[in-house]
Order: structure tokens, then C-alpha cells, then sequence
């Protein structure tokens, strides 16, 4: 019963290959294939947004796709936002800054929300981050350090995520 | 010593750059070669005898490596027996095997497990597993539990009671009798879940050649489940270590203590002879993992003409479902009185048994309820009067001049419940003022006037926090002149490579970027307690804090030795160890490690009086819990037609004693807030009367998210704990005790037109429109 397919996707940056069960979670393609493990599962039924990544510059649920449906995109990860730990984006800085994150398991999906929110609104007031972050459960920080986070880096005009 | 650097500063965090980057690495990130992946068979019913279970399919199928039901697992039952802290009481409890033979006592229960060699493939042989079941009634409320011919839920115990415990004061049935006012009030509080975003999970390795464990476990109390193994396994301690993984996303209570999985999941590893993981997903997280806050309480006050209180009664039934621990409910009947001076109380519970699935803790255990209702009594109180709110409470509050002050109750740690600091007169007229208190009780006429519903609520808590029994720190300085501080208790948030390091490097001397912190591995720290009851900063903290002490102590012996110098007269700067006033005549810390810890060469023999070994462990026992303190003041707006609550202003007052780190401590603040206001305006985990859970996906279990949470202002006094060197006492929960209290003090007040009587919560759109209503 396990059919499978071959796929071809890039993610942040650079082609990968891969034969995939079609039954396989986008998620679990990210997580276990590609040992991508900064994407996280908090839910599986797309309500908690910790999974989220960006599809073709979009953000969505990777928990809610399959893998063979994502074959020739694009994708990017939190892998992908920085070098390295030593070289944050100004956003992730300013997470660090305003205490943004506690157990930080949402935060990537959080931040790769942001990516493609900021890119789209690159001022967003308290209001519009507010409902940009709407998408996503965080159930340690109240959210007020990660929204404070993003209006310091609007204001500090870096502009977009990066 | 001299003055702390880093204590007391808002040190950004060393955890974030890995978390924000997506380097973490929490427990199903581990990539342990061979790993094979657990699933379990859950329950479909809340109380049912197992007639047969059909495993023949499931072991047939491609990928199946073992399929184990109860009459497989040869373990003993899972029985902690935990002592009552209150002399002639116990929890009754009767032994659990961790895949039940005989029946199954709630929805989610693990009947069976199968192990594959990927997830998808255990869940096909999962589906493939027939359980027959022969239905028994349920029992889904404490009330339905101590009915008369209630269905047992334990057949050994003959009824359904866990625990049941008085404690008394004064001459409450006198003070009562005497009082010119009394009021009586009835209060229901609804079930609510964890929901760390991460749920539970473990990856268990068997290494037959030393015949020992290797567990890495999301969990909150390693110590305790390294024990428990011990005991199951019938091994020494020794040969089982645990290790919280250095990230934990998030745990607020159900992450601690000791589940079935955590038996299952060794055993089939050792079984198997392949390391095997478990990852719990969000359904079973809903329907297996500890959930708490059931309780119905019928509450009396008695007080006089000025609104002074004589007295207390609240006796209560606690919901502790399946299997449960003593002290939640027992933290409850102890926070009762709160900040306020009550000279003659009784306070009652019963625990009882229902087929829902575990209780155990949830950020607050038992302080939230407690809150709740003695707030929701000042108010009532305040109404009764025609007081102030406000000024009731100012009237029978506790003077900064009255500490230690004893309430008369035994605490949860054992110890009699006196208040060790705090200025509670302070945190009232300051949170009055940051909210506007005059401005808002000025402008709510007017408002309503026109149609809008505003209301203003305050809450107060006495939280005790911070006990022991102990907490355990080892300490190093390594090769390279890095200072290693391990350190018992594991993270899930809070920050602790951060703070801990802060200690460390005040009490060595060094620079904040010279020390690493390892957390929550039994093979660091031998013994630990665990993260839970906001208690690690108060037991861990000051064992730091002793063990850098003594490392000092021994890194400038060594030095002295080396630099001809007495140890009095050096000083610790960047890396290196000099003469006070002649910075020239230094050594780097990595050649004191070298002397220390290797030698001046093989068999050269060390000069006498200088130690060996720059290591050292400490533990730390505080005498008795600490008292943590806080209040919260809200204005908010409530549309009578919509039934939404509209928060205007919220504004917390905390005290925890000296703030380690006040970036943190705000941190954890405003995240208990978050959780809080959840309990008050969203959550509720909803039951049928089969005991069927009615709210197990996150389209009916509502959370809030950013755009539902206010804006919250926190100020905070510190008000030293002398129980320990750091004056620290706890900050984990605090947010989220009084929210409750103040959010449905304020509804009530803004819904005053049309007397709405809140005794309960979640206050949500279709509750407020049926108190509007009149029903």
C-alpha cells in the first residue's frame, strides 16, 4: 500500500531530491528527510501554527500538506533565515532583545509568518502585528515580548525579516 | 565577595540564538541511530471492563516490531506512594499497572502499544488492534463520585475517595455563630489542560553490555523518573540516566510527575534491544496527559459592620479523575485566606476519583480556584457593605510589620504556613494607582450612561512557592578554563542556562560568557527534585550560589600556590587570576584547571595543603515554602448583546523576592497572564455525560492568540526572602493565579444593571449572554 514518488524541491536554496511515500506530511518530509528539525509539530490539525514554513514565499501549515504536493517548489525554513546562531537576522535579534520567545517552540513558525507578513506590510502598527501573529498558539510569553519584538524592529526600519 | 554583576540585571537569554535559528534540540529532534517509533491504543470509553484484546492483524503487518498489551508487560504496578504533609491523612490510591489488565477508567487510557519502524507504520498496525469492551457506568464528577452507589472507579478502595482533610483555626463554628454578617456562595471550576506546544514525549535506549538506560524524556522531574525506573526495573539508580533534553517546549505541570508511557516505552527498548520513541501527539495530549482545576466549593465568611473578616469556611470537592496527587487540592485549601488576616477558618476537602483522565498540576495548582473564590468573596463582601472593593480588601489585609506571619494551617511542603515577607498594603495602593482606579470608578457612571458596560476588578494572592525539598548543583572548571555548572532541575522556558550562569559567574568571579550550564541530566547531578510549584530558583538558586563559593574558594588556592601569593589577596579578571595591584603577576584559569585537575605532571606529587580536583556539589533545603505575592487590576468592557469582554487596562503587581533577572521574571509573568485570561474568557475541557471529552481538538478547545491578549503592565516590589542567601522566592505561576478572580470581579461589576452573579468561569461570549439572561 505504500506507493511512493520522486520529488524535487528547494529548500532555502538549494535542490533536494528525495523518494517520499505519498502519504508522507510536508512536515514530516521537512523533519525526518531532510532532518530540517527546526519546523515543529505542535498540533498536527493546523490550528497551532508552530509547523508553518513558506511555500513559493507563502506562509502554511507544512503539518497540512502532503510531500508529494510541494514537488518543484520552493521552500523556506527558519534553517534558512540566518548563517548561524552567531549571525541573527535584525528580527531575531530583537526577539532576543524584547524576550520575545520562552521555550521557543512556536517561534519558527512564528517567524516565518512574520517573513512573509513584514514583506508584504513592512509597517505594520500594534494592531496589524497582532493580526499578523493570529495564526499561531504560544502558550508561554502572553505574546507581548515577540509583539513588542516586531514594532521595535519596524520602527528600527530594517524593514522586512531581514 | 563583591557586589553582584549579573544578579539582578535583565541578561538577555543564551538559549534564544539556537531556538530563534531552529538549532534547538528538543526531544523528537534527537536522531538516535536505530531508533523505532512507538503508539499506543487508547481507550475509547471512559469506564469499561477489556474483554479481549486481538493482537494477531497488528503483529502481522509489514514493519511491526512488537505489539504488547497489558498481559505482556511483566512490571510491577505503578504505585508512588507519596506521604501526606498533614499528620493522620494519606492519598488513597491503589496500584496501576501501566497497561491495564482487568478495565479501563478513561477515554485516552493506554490499553496496548505498537512499535514500527516509522510512526506511519505502528498507527496501521495500531488501527489494526480489536479491543472488545464490556461498558461499566461512568463517573464524571466529584459530585457523581461521592453519590451514593457510585460506581467504583478503584474496586480495592471500596469507594471513590483519595483524600480527605480538615484543617482548622481558631473557633471558626464560634466566630460564625457570633459574626453579625455572614455570606455563603457556591463555586464551580471548570477542567483546564497544560498545553505546552511541545507535548510529552521520550526516546528510551537499552544497553544490554552494561545493562543500563538511556532516556531522554521531555519531562519536568528527571530525578523522580530515573527513581521510579529504578524501582520498576528493579536496577540500581545508578544505571538508569535521565535526561531532560536541554529544550523542553514548555511544560506548566503535566510534564511532571510519572506516566504510563514513561514505564512502556524503557521496557519495549530493552525488549527490543532498539531505541524507541514516543512522541505524544495533540489528541492524546488531550486526552492522557494531566489536567486540574475541578473543584465545587461552598464558601462562607463571616466579618462585621466595617468589613473586618472573623472567619472563614470553604469546604470543597476536588475532581482528581483517574489517578491524581494529594497536593493540589491541598494547595488550594492552604491559599484560601490569601493576604488577608483571618483568625478562625476551617477548610475542608474531599478528592475523588472519576473516570477522566489524570489530574495532577496546571500552572497554578490549586492557587488559581483558591483565588477565585476568596476574591470573589471580598466582593461579595464589598457589595454586602456598600464598601469599596478596594477598601475591604485594604481593611483586612496583612501588615508589612506582621512577618513571619503565621495563617495556623500546615502547608503542601509540610511546614506551618507562615508568610516569610512582603508589603501586601503597597501592592494594593500601587496597582490602584498604575490602573487609574479613581479615574475608571469616575468615568464607569458616565459610561454606562451611555450604554457601555465597564467594569473594574482587583484580585490579591499569597502564593507559597519555592519549597524544597532540595535542589542540587555541580560545579567544575574545565580545560579550558570554563566554568560547568550542572544543574538539577530541567528548563521548559524559563531560561535557566541564563540565570543560573548569572549566579555562577557572581560567585566565581568570572565573566558571564566563562560559564556553561547543563541542566536536568541525572548523570550530572545525582539527585534533584524537579521543576514545578515555582520552586527551582529558591532550591537551585542558593546551591549555585554555594557551589561557585567553594569553587572560588579552591580556584585561589590554587593560584596562590602558583603565584606565590595569598589566596586573600588575588582577584578574577578576564580569564586570568593576578595579585590585587599587580596585574602582571597572573595565571589564565586554564593553567589553575591544569594544576587542579591534572597534576603538575604524571606522577608529580602536589604540594601539601593544595586541594585537587576543582569540583565541588552543594545542595540546598529550604526550611519551609517562601510566600510569593501578587495582585491584578483590570478594567474591561462587557457588550451585553455579543457577550464579548473587551479588555481596557490590566495591570500586575508582583513580589517574588529579589528579581535574578527581571527580563525573565516579566517573562513569566506575562505568559501566566496569558494563561490565566485563557482559563477566564476561552478554555474549558468540556466532558459528556459518558465521559466522552467534548473538547479535544483546538477548533473546540479555544486558546488565545495575539490579537485576543491585552497589553499588560507589571511593576514589581521585592521584598527579600530571608529563607535562602538569594532573597529569591518563586515567579513561574504567579501570572496566572488572580487572573480569573479579577476578570470575572470586573464582568460582574460592569454587568451590575443586570445583577449577574459570576460563581463560575470560563466567562465566555454564550456564558455572558446566558447571565445577561438570567440564567
Amino acid at each position: 500500500m505504500t506507493l511512493t514518488r520522486a520529488i524535487r524541491v528547494r529548500v532555502n536554496g538549494q535542490l533536494r531530491d528525495a523518494i517520499v511515500d505519498v502519504r508522507l506530511t510536508f512536515a514530516d518530509l521537512l523533519r525526518a528527510t531532510f532532518q530540517l528539525t527546526g519546523t515543529h509539530l505542535g498540533c498536527e490539525h493546523g490550528v497551532c501554527g508552530a509547523c508553518t514554513v513558506l511555500l513559493d514565499g507563502e506562509a502554511v501549515r507544512s503539518c497540512l500538506l502532503l510531500a508529494v504536493q510541494v514537488d518543484g517548489a520552493d521552500v523556506q525554513t527558519v534553517e534558512g533565515l540566518a548563517p548561524d546562531p552567531d549571525h541573527l537576522t535584525p528580527l531575531q535579534a530583537q526577539f532576543v532583545e524584547h524576550h520575545g520567545l520562552q521555550c521557543g517552540f512556536c517561534t519558527p513558525g512564528i517567524l516565518m509568518t512574520l517573513t512573509a507578513a513584514l514583506r508584504d506590510n513592512p509597517h505594520p502598527d500594534e494592531t496589524e502585528v497582532r493580526e499578523a501573529l493570529a495564526g499561531h498558539l504560544c502558550r508561554c510569553t502572553g505574546y507581548q515580548g515577540m509583539v513588542d519584538a516586531v514594532l521595535a524592529h519596524v520602527r528600527h526600519g530594517t524593514g522586512g525579516a531581514r | 565577595m563583591s557586589p553582584p554583576r549579573f544578579v539582578g540585571a535583565p541578561v538577555t537569554r543564551r538559549e534564544d540564538a539556537r531556538l530563534l535559528t531552529g538549532r534547538a534540540t528538543f526531544v523528537d529532534d534527537l536522531n538516535i541511530p536505530g531508533v523505532v517509533h512507538a503508539a499506543f491504543v487508547r481507550s475509547p470509553h471512559a469506564h469499561a471492563r477489556i474483554k479481549r484484546v486481538d493482537v494477531s492483524r497488528a503483529r502481522a503487518m509489514p514493519g511491526v516490531l512488537a505489539v504488547i498489551a497489558g498481559h505482556d508487560l511483566d512490571l510491577p504496578p505503578l504505585l508512588l506512594r507519596m506521604g501526606s504533609p498533614i499528620p493522620g491523612t494519606e492519598l488513597r490510591a491503589a496500584p496501576r499497572l501501566a497497561l491495564p489488565r482487568d478495565k479501563v477508567r478513561h477515554v485516552g487510557e493506554a490499553v496496548a502499544v505498537v512499535v514500527g519502524e516509522s510512526r506511519y507504520l505502528a498507527e496501521d498496525a495500531r488501527d489494526a488492534i480489536v479491543v472488545e469492551y464490556e461498558m461499566l457506568p461512568p463517573v464524571v464528577s466529584p459530585a457523581a463520585g461521592v453519590a451514593p452507589n457510585a460506581p467504583l472507579v478503584w474496586d480495592e478502595l471500596g469507594d471513590n475517595i483519595a483524600a480527605h482533610i480538615v484543617q482548622r483555626v481558631g473557633d471558626p463554628d464560634a466566630a460564625f455563630a457570633a459574626a453579625p454578617h455572614v455570606l455563603r456562595e457556591t463555586f464551580r471550576i471548570v477542567r483546564g489542560g497544560g498545553h505546552s506546544m511541545e507535548g510529552r514525549g521520550l526516546v528510551a535506549r537499552y544497553d544490554g553490555t552494561l545493562d543500563s538506560f538511556t532516556v531522554w524524556d521531555a519531562t519536568q522531574m528527571p530525578h523522580a523518573v530515573r527513581n521510579t525506573l529504578a524501582i520498576l526495573f528493579g536496577m540500581p539508580e545508578d544505571r538508569i540516566r535521565v535526561i531532560s533534553p536541554p529544550d523542553i517546549g514548555g511544560g506548566f505541570g503535566p510534564k511532571g510527575g510519572f506516566y504510563p508511557e514513561e514505564a512502556v516505552v524503557p521496557w519495549l527498548a530493552r525488549a527490543l534491544g532498539r531505541p524507541v520513541k514516543w512522541i505524544e501527539d495533540r489528541h492524546e495530549h488531550f486526552t492522557s496527559a494531566a489536567q486540574e482545576r475541578v473543584q465545587v466549593h461552598e464558601t462562607a465568611i463571616a466579618f462585621d459592620g466595617d468589613g473586618k473578616l472573623l472567619a472563614l469556611r470553604n469546604v470543597f470537592l476536588h475532581d482528581t479523575g483517574v489517578s491524581g496527587i494529594l497536593v493540589t487540592p491541598l494547595i488550594t485549601s492552604c491559599t484560601v485566606p490569601g493576604p488577608y488576616r483571618i483568625r478562625n477558618i476551617h477548610t475542608e476537602f474531599r478528592a475523588v476519583y472519576t473516570t477522566l483522565q489524570p489530574t495532577g498540576a496546571v500552572r497554578g495548582a490549586g492557587r488559581p480556584q483558591a483565588t477565585f473564590v476568596m476574591e470573589r468573596m471580598m466582593d461579595r463582601m464589598a457589595e454586602h457593605l456598600g464598601l469599596d472593593p478596594a477598601e475591604v480588601r485594604a481593611r483586612n489585609l496583612i501588615q508589612p510589620d506582621e512577618f513571619p506571619y503565621d495563617v495556623g494551617l500546615i502547608f503542601r511542603d509540610s511546614a506551618r504556613q507562615v508568610y516569610d515577607s512582603g508589603n501586601y498594603p503597597e501592592l494594593l495602593r500601587r496597582a490602584l494607582e498604575e490602573i487609574d482606579y479613581r479615574g475608571a470608578r469616575a468615568e464607569q457612571g458616565a459610561l454606562r450612561a451611555r450604554g457601555r458596560y465597564r467594569g473594574i476588578g482587583i484580585a490579591l494572592c499569597v502564593e507559597g512557592v519555592g519549597f524544597g525539598p532540595f535542589e542540587g548543583a555541580v560545579m567544575r572548571l574545565n580545560a579550558r578554563g570554563r566554568v560547568v555548572v550542572s544543574e538539577s532541575a530541567p528548563p521548559q522556558g524559563q531560561g535557566y542556562q541564563t540565570t543560573f550562569a548569572q549566579i555562577a559567574a557572581d560567585a566565581v568571579g568570572v565573566r558571564l560568557e566563562d560559564v556553561d550550564v547543563v541542566t536536568g541530566d541525572t548523570a550530572a547531578v545525582p539527585f534533584g527534585t524537579g521543576s514545578f510549584a515555582s520552586r527551582v530558583m529558591a532550591n537551585a538558586g542558593p546551591a549555585v550560589l554555594q557551589a561557585g563559593r567553594v569553587l572560588r574558594e579552591r580556584i585561589l588556592s590554587l593560584a596562590g600556590f602558583l603565584l606565590e601569593a595569598a589566596p586573600a589577596d588575588l582577584e578574577i579578571e578576564d580569564g586570568r587570576v593576578h595579585v590585587r595591584g599587580a596585574p602582571m603577576r597572573s595565571v589564565s584559569l586554564v593553567e589553575v584547571a591544569r594544576l587542579g585537575n591534572v597534576g603538575r605532571g604524571f606522577g608529580f606529587s602536589l604540594p601539601a595543603g593544595v586541594q585537587p580536583g576543582l569540583e565541588t556539589s552543594s545542595y540546598f533545603a529550604p526550611p519551609q515554602a517562601g510566600y510569593s505575592s501578587s495582585i491584578h487590576a483590570c478594567v474591561l468592557d462587557v457588550d451585553p448583546v455579543t457577550g464579548v469582554v473587551e479588555i481596557v487596562r490590566y495591570v500586575v503587581g508582583h513580589d517574588c523576592g529579589t528579581l535574578l533577572n527581571p527580563l525573565i521574571v516579566e517573562g513569566q509573568i506575562l505568559g501566566g497572564v496569558a494563561h490565566g485570561l485563557s482559563n477566564a474568557l476561552y478554555e474549558e475541557a468540556v466532558f459528556d455525560e459518558g465521559g466522552q471529552p467534548l473538547a479535544a481538538s483546538y477548533l473546540d478547545y479555544v486558546l488565545p492568540s495575539a490579537r485576543e491578549m491585552p497589553r499588560v503592565r507589571v511593576f514589581h516590589l521585592e521584598s527579600p526572602s530571608p529563607l535562602n542567601p538569594l532573597g529569591v522566592k518563586g515567579a513561574g505561576e504567579a501570572g496566572t493565579l488572580p487572573v480569573t478572580a479579577a476578570v470575572a470581579g470586573a464582568v460582574e461589576d460592569a454587568l451590575r444593571p443586570f445583577r449577574v452573579r459570576i460563581n463560575s468561569v470560563p466567562l465566555n461570549p454564550s456564558r455572558i449572554s446566558d447571565l445577561v439572561h438570567g440564567q
